[in-house]
């Protein structure tokens, strides 16, 4: 558009204005099909088109090497059958309900604590974040199994105080725990959001509070916690599909066994050893897409349940 | 008027109340000796409440202060001395470890190094792309487009993961990085897309209006005005690419099954199988060589790192 078009636009008629800004978002138009050329290959090739295809595979019996032969919704029974996969539910559904809150409760106390205008808190910040950097990657898994091996870390400072301990990662009743320690470890990133999310309380609420005569408590309860209510909801829907597809922890803690005795078998661990260990990508398909509808269904619910306690400023 | 009849209903604010007035007037207050011993009760609770947030962060950092010490330690001394301080100081594990496997670990580490700079120089391309038409174009279906893309987001990579190792496979891709970087540049991390809308929504609309003015196209816009103005969401796409393609597993695991194509994280977890639990020394060694870019990039970038959660929420 030039500048000499402008005083002119005012005396056209309406339809040729009309025309005029289509033929104005049709330029944008050519410019968004530019820009979004690769995006858009990449989601009908990376990923609407596989999830297409993961559908339909999850209707068939397919090993890679010869094609795929439909049978219905075999999978998905045989699935509700197995009690491999019944186990890898309860154990992944045991993580994520046992280690999520415990997180999110942590990172919460603990940004109530450094929110407290410390000097410090940059140094305290970054000390605490580092494990979430690192908590998702094999080394950390390999440490973690050292830790809570038999002659492990855990056991060296019990052993100070004359308890003897045990190997927690190979006992089938301790080794998912290990696992729930590893996840709350790593609570440095939900506590950055909720640092950032009480920056945003307007002091003025605390100070009027005060006025009025409100303690620490009062003010907590009715001022902290509504407004920082949404970025709970946040962390914890965030949290929950996250660690919903934990892998690579449970992978090298077992040794790609989901052992002992099935204990650490998380979803996506049993997934793998089916699709690629066992060459069944057809069953693989299938849970693929229960997971994709569970994680669907625990956000559904979530989103629901959010207009009972989340609280939002408008 | 009527904050000042309050104040003085309440005698404990009141007192605050005055000190800010007084303060507000352009006098600082006098410090009564009541003030003064709340102050020091104040110290005193602040120095404790720094001794244990130092004690918390000391347990939470322990495993890997122990990890970094057991490296440097004799094999044999790892599990008799809990303690941070090695009695001597011994490089033979990262020697034993560096060669422990088929390759030596430069080999992974290089590998590593490749699939992270095509990821992040793809993350960059694409995702600002798509960003610049989501934030600034006009164009039919935009909010519709912009809500899949928020979905793709939460999609588990486990549902599109056996058809991508299909059609990589008939593409001869299996073991080589292809499968790795490519989608990056065609913009599948939809996170950074949704970051640097976010960031481009934040420059004045003025200035690309100024710059059509002056004749600039959406191309030129795009590389001299949005790109400067965003490196900061640039950084932070970067150093989270850098960070999660490093850690990695589950893709390079399914896509990368040769040993001399092993990345760091393959090659670490076929180390820790291959020699189960006898070598801990040099297994230690070379976790610790792993987790050294991470620390780095964490040491370097903490601001974006921060920031970028901050607006995000991502990990």
């Amino acid at each position: 558009m030039s500048t000499t078009d402008i005083p002119r636009r005012a005396g056209v008629p309406a339809r040729r204005e009309r025309r005029r800004s289509r033929a104005v978002s049709r330029g944008d138009g050519r410019a968004a099909a530019l820009f979004l050329a690769p995006w858009f290959a990449g989601l009908i090739l990376i990923t609407a088109g596989p999830m297409v295809a993961s559908l339909y595979l999850s209707f068939t019996d397919y090993d890679l090497l010869t094609p795929p032969e439909w049978i219905g919704p075999e999978n998905y029974t045989r699935m509700f059958a197995d009690p491999r996969f019944l186990n890898a539910l309860q154990v992944t559904f045991t993580y994520v309900l046992v280690s999520v809150p415990i997180q999110l409760a942590l990172s919460l106390a603990l940004a109530l604590v450094l929110d407290k205008g410390l000097r410090a808190l940059p140094f305290y910040r970054s000390v605490y974040y580092l494990p979430s950097l690192l908590g998702g990657s094999v080394a950390v898994a390999i440490l973690w199994r050292q830790v809570f091996g038999a002659d492990g870390l855990l056991n060296q400072f019990l052993a100070v105080f004359g308890i003897e301990g045990q190997g927690w990662v190979s006992h089938p009743d301790y080794a998912l725990g290990t696992l729930v320690v590893l996840n709350v470890w790593t609570f440095g990133s939900p506590m950055v959001i909720f640092l950032a999310g009480l920056r945003q309380i307007p002091q003025m609420y605390y100070e009027a509070a005060s006025i009025d005569g409100a303690g620490r408590v009062r003010k907590f309860v009715t001022i902290t916690i509504p407004l920082l209510s949404p970025i709970v909801f946040f962390n914890l829907v965030l949290q929950i599909i996250g660690s919903f597809q934990s892998f690579t922890q449970a992978y090298v803690v077992s040794g790609g066994t989901g052992g002992p005795a099935d204990s650490t078998m998380f979803y996506t661990l049993y997934l793998y050893l089916k699709g690629f260990g066992s060459l069944d990508m057809g069953y693989a398909s299938a849970m693929a897409w229960f997971l994709l509808l569970i994680i669907g269904g625990m956000t559904a619910v979530n989103f629901l349940a959010s207009k009972y306690w989340v609280f939002y400023d408008d | 008027m009527t904050e000042l009849t309050t104040a003085t209903r309440l005698p404990d604010d009141g007192t605050r109340l005055r000190a800010r007035l007084a303060q507000a007037a352009g006098g600082l207050p006098e410090p009564s000796a009541r003030q003064r011993r709340a102050r020091r009760r104040a110290a005193v609770t602040g120095l404790f409440r720094h001794i244990l947030l130092i004690a918390f962060g000391l347990i939470m950092l322990y495993p890997l202060l122990w990890m970094l010490a057991s490296s440097l330690k004799p094999s044999e001394l790892i599990f008799r001395e809990p303690g941070l301080i090695p009695t001597e100081i011994d490089l033979s594990n990262y020697t034993d470890g560096w060669n422990a496997l088929v390759n030596p670990f430069s080999t992974y580490l290089l590998n590593s190094a490749l699939v992270v700079l095509g990821s992040v120089i793809g993350n960059l391309v694409a995702c600002s792309m798509a960003a610049y038409a989501f934030a600034r174009l006009e164009f039919r279906g935009r909010n519709l487009w912009f809500a899949i893309m928020l979905m793709s987001i939460m999609l588990p990579i486990h549902v599109v993961i056996v058809p991508q190792y299909v059609l990589f496979s008939e593409l001869q891709w299996i073991n080589t990085f292809l499968p790795l970087i490519v989608p990056k540049f065609l913009a599948t991390d939809a996170f950074f897309i949704f970051l640097m809308v976010q960031f481009f929504r934040g420059i004045p609309k003025e200035l690309d209006e100024a710059a059509r003015l002056d004749g600039c196209g959406h191309v030129a816009i795009y590389l001299r005005i949005m790109l400067p103005l965003a490196l900061p969401a640039l950084a932070t796409t970067a150093i989270f690419t850098f960070i999660w393609t490093w850690n990695d597993f589950f893709s390079q695991l399914i896509f990368l099954t040769r040993p001399d194509m092993y990345t760091v994280p393959v090659a670490l977890a076929a180390f820790r199988d291959s020699t189960g639990e006898t070598s801990w020394g040099s297994l230690f060694a070379m976790s610790i060589v792993s987790l050294i870019p991470v620390f780095l990039v964490f040491l370097f970038g903490q601001k974006y790192l921060v920031k970028g959660i901050a607006t995000t929420g991502i990990k």
